[in-house]
């Protein structure tokens, strides 16, 4: 492809993710629907720009499920998917197998022979790990009880693709090129250096390469970022976070696993590790715009001419294949004593047929397993069940799940699979780590992101919670849950920094309370121009108490000079706020550094100038003696 | 209509029970302004202007607080030695407080047999209270009998909600002017016998 029709072809499906993906979001849709309209608008049946290459595109653009597994990956503790195990092995293998066997037996009733009735069978028993994972996410849902055994579902789906890949040839029921096999993308079983091996060095090198990662994620990785950490650069990060998520998927490749189940392991090996939100800050737009390409070729993929050619049997065996499996997901999560909410949740969610299937079904009918006249059919059942999901779930969500009511109890939310909490610490400094031990201290836990490298190590070292970073990238706010949040504390050494970061929260995430340090009393007026009113000033506090300790050294009693304290802190205070108004007037007129002396001159003239009300009169007023004086003779009523 | 001042001393707010249902129970009437005084000056650095407008603008001063060490809490004496300053709120000068309302409401851990000459506080607790009565006197104010609620360890959750139904009436009450103050003299706590102060007057709200 040249490069200006790449760059061509580049505009085109930009334009039409543009334009379609805000307006579905705006009539509450979600954003996999926009995908797939915009790519049925650009498709062959659409306004035909883009023709035969969508089909290539798809298989480029599933590279973003294994990046959005990888994301997920991180989000989930080695202890959570421990947890998860329940649900994965028994809710998964369960929907897998009767799944399959529902569709084989179907099937055959209608005349397939039985293998293909087989292949049938399981290639429909997957759901779409991008359109489900894309929409929970994307409506909060992914933490619910039913969001979760969706997930595990799905995990188990990702498993189970190998083995079927390894079982098609073995239903072939007509002889064709075997050597035509296509391979590409996620669901990859092209065949690999380790498949001419024998099977128990097969073996041997699957285990080699999942304990490879393992090890690698535990001991290499955490270094090596560091190391890249250091040389300041940030698109060599991103390039190291890319470099590892393609790396991971060719071994997988080469050992004949699942890519995408390779670069999840890694995830959940990283999720421990301090360059956790770093990681899924560059990984997330890559994988979005990945995905958001997949879901426009599903889009434009969809043959409408063979749709239109046989509406009623395609229509049909939608509809049929939707409700069967609507019905087998839906008794499964009952069986697993899901709420019903929760259990409507799961089948709407994955009734649909995922996009491995269409990487199955071409290897099928590679292998002989089905022939053309099922497999075309069969591909845009599949593609239009994909785009009935969105549909289903704003079906849920409008008309089903407001009827039953019974929303997930809130003591369930926290068992939530990312790491969420209501204080994220911006530097983690002298100033910063003294917030975080308070507040941590007292029982609140805080997102901490730092981006010394060296300090992150340390304090990791420590067992604090500490993320690497730069808190001024809104990516990687929103890695660390600042939509979810309720404060930010900007403990940041820059004043500068400070700043960038509050255009970023006032912009992007309006609801969190801002607490600033603001530096000196310059850096106060900028973070009030800037509409913080909660700023801290870096010295105040410890000058004032070394302040008092002069005065006790002078003989003063203490809690007379912690008085004394206690007043000028109000004073201070006040005049910080007035003292704007005129800092505010006059400084376009002198320099930064005249600035800061003609506001220091305010400062003392103010405190000159202040009448300080006598304070604690009541302790010892002079007008108590007058009066008392004045009554001498008389009966004295007064009690002290 | 009078307007009602609370000023609620908890330094353990957080675990309070009796206390927080009291303050509940007012906390939305209109012309009842209640100030935390530990929320508003944790450093006990009480700010004297504010505080005495405030008083100004009120009819009735409530001092809402548990009877700690047969006193108030320790913030509100302090705000009782800076904020009723010479000269403003007592001497030859100082009216800004005279002819208003003064009511004390609190919570006792012991029982109310407790409060008496043969109990175990040998006292009373008017005799206790006398303190803030003789400072109410000094100030000019109008001293009412106090809002007492006995034995908070022992309360069952449908007597607190009963005492605190019977302190939101009694505020409104004196917001409103329903309660006979001759009636409710008769009693050691204003809560003795609703019946007998509300005299048929309908309460609203």
């Amino acid at each position: 492809m040249s490069s200006e029709s790449f760059l061509f072809q580049a505009f085109i499906y930009l334009t039409a993710a543009v334009i379609a993906v805000p307006i579905a979001k705006r009539m509450g849709f979600g954003s996999v629907l926009g995908y797939l309209i915009a790519g049925v608008i650009i498709g062959p049946f659409g306004l035909n720009f883009i023709g035969d290459e969508s089909r290539d595109v798809m298989h480029f653009a599933e590279f973003g499920v294994v990046m959005m597994l990888f994301v997920v990956g991180l989000e989930l503790q080695p202890v959570l998917l421990w947890r998860l195990r329940g649900p994965i092995l028994g809710l998964g293998g369960l929907q897998v197998l009767v799944t399959s066997l529902v569709f084989a037996a179907i099937a055959l009733l209608l005349g397939l022979s039985w293998q293909s009735a087989l292949a049938v069978g399981m290639i429909l028993a997957l759901s779409s790990t991008a359109i489900v994972l894309q929409s929970l996410t994307e409506k909060g849902l992914m933490q619910s009880s039913g969001g979760q055994s969706s997930f595990a579902i799905l995990l188990f789906q990702d498993i189970a693709v190998i083995p079927m890949l390894a079982i098609f040839p073995l239903l072939a029921v007509h002889a064709v090129d075997h050597a035509a096999d296509a391979g590409h993308g996620a669901g990859e079983h092209s065949a690999g250096l380790v498949t001419s091996l024998p099977a128990w060095a097969q073996t041997l090198a699957v285990l080699g390469a999942v304990a490879a990662i393992v090890l690698a994620g535990r001991f290499l990785v955490a270094p090596a970022f560091r190391f890249i950490a250091r040389t300041g650069l940030r698109e060599l990060f991103t390039a190291a976070a890319l470099l590892l998520v393609i790396g991971i998927a060719l071994l997988m490749t080469e050992v004949g696993l699942s890519p995408a189940l390779g670069t999840f392991l890694a995830g959940v090996v990283l999720a421990n590790s301090e360059y956790r939100h770093e990681l899924e800050g560059d990984i997330e737009p890559f994988k979005g715009l990945l995905l958001g390409l997949f879901f426009i070729a599903v889009g434009a993929a969809i043959d409408f001419a063979l749709i239109a050619a046989n509406p009623l049997l395609i229509a049909g065996l939608v509809c049929g294949l939707v409700v069967i499996k609507l019905g087998i997901l839906f008794g499964l999560a009952r069986l697993f004593r899901l709420g019903l909410d929760q259990s409507v949740l799961v089948a709407f969610s994955l009734a649909q047929v995922g996009e491995f299937a269409f990487v199955l079904l071409s290897s099928a009918g590679q292998l002989g397993v089905l022939e053309p006249t099922i497999s075309s059919p069969l591909i845009a059942v599949v593609a239009l069940s994909m785009g009935l999901t969105p549909l289903l779930l704003l079906l849920n969500e409008r008309f089903i799940r407001p009827r039953f009511g019974t929303r997930e109890r809130s003591d369930r939310e926290a068992d939530a699979i990312s790491e969420e909490n209501a204080v994220i610490i911006a530097g983690f400094g002298q100033f910063g780590n003294i917030v975080g031990r308070l507040l941590n201290a007292n029982g609140v836990s805080t997102t901490v992101l730092d981006n010394d490298s060296d300090r992150v190590e340390l304090l990791r070292k420590l067992g604090l919670k500490v993320y690497y970073g730069d808190a001024t990238r809104l990516d990687l706010l929103h890695a660390a849950g600042a939509a979810r949040a309720r404060l930010i504390v900007l403990a940041l050494e820059d004043v500068e920094e400070n700043l960038k970061l509050i255009d970023i929260v006032a912009k992007h995430f309006p609801h969190l309370e801002i607490l600033a340090r603001a530096g000196d009393r310059s850096g106060a007026y900028a973070l009030m121009e800037a509409g913080v009113t909660r700023v801290y000033r870096d010295t105040l506090d410890t000058s004032l108490r070394m302040g008092v300790d002069a005065l006790r050294t002078l003989g003063f009693r203490a809690y007379q000079a912690q008085r004394a304290a206690q007043t000028f802190l109000r004073y201070d205070e006040a005049a910080l706020h007035e003292l704007y108004a005129a800092h505010k007037d006059q400084r376009t007129y002198i320099s930064l550094a005249r600035q800061r002396i003609a506001d220091l001159e305010e400062v003392l003239r103010n405190d000159r100038e202040e009448r300080w009300r006598e304070r604690d009169a009541g302790w010892d007023t002079e007008s108590l003696r007058d009066d008392v004086r004045r009554m001498m003779g008389g009966e004295i009523a007064d009690s002290r | 209509m009078r307007h009602v001042l609370i000023l609620f001393a908890h330094p353990a707010f957080e675990r309070s029970r009796v206390q927080r249902r009291l303050l509940q129970a007012v906390q939305d009437l209109p012309d009842v302004t209640i100030h935390d005084l530990y929320e508003a000056y944790p450093n006990f650095d009480i700010d004297i202007d504010h505080e005495q407008r405030l008083l100004s603008k009120h009819d009735v001063i409530v001092l809402q607080h548990p009877f700690f060490w047969y006193s108030v809490p320790a913030i509100l004496k302090q705000w009782e030695d800076l904020a009723l300053e010479h000269g403003w709120a007592y001497g030859s000068q100082g009216n800004a407080l005279s002819g208003k309302y003064m009511l004390t409401a609190i919570s006792t851990g012991g029982a109310a047999a407790a409060y008496r000459r043969e109990g175990h506080n040998r006292f009373t607790i008017r005799e206790l209270l006398a303190p803030i009565e003789q400072t109410a006197m000094l100030c000019k104010m109008i001293y009412l009998p106090p809002f007492v609620v006995h034995g908070t360890h022992l309360i069952t959750d449908a007597e607190i909600a009963a005492e605190a139904a019977a302190y939101r009436q009694i505020i409104i009450g004196l917001r409103d002017d329903l309660i006979n103050l001759e009636a409710a003299r008769r009693f050691t706590a204003i809560n003795t016998d609703l019946e007998a102060i509300f005299a048929g007057e309908e309460v609203r709200g």
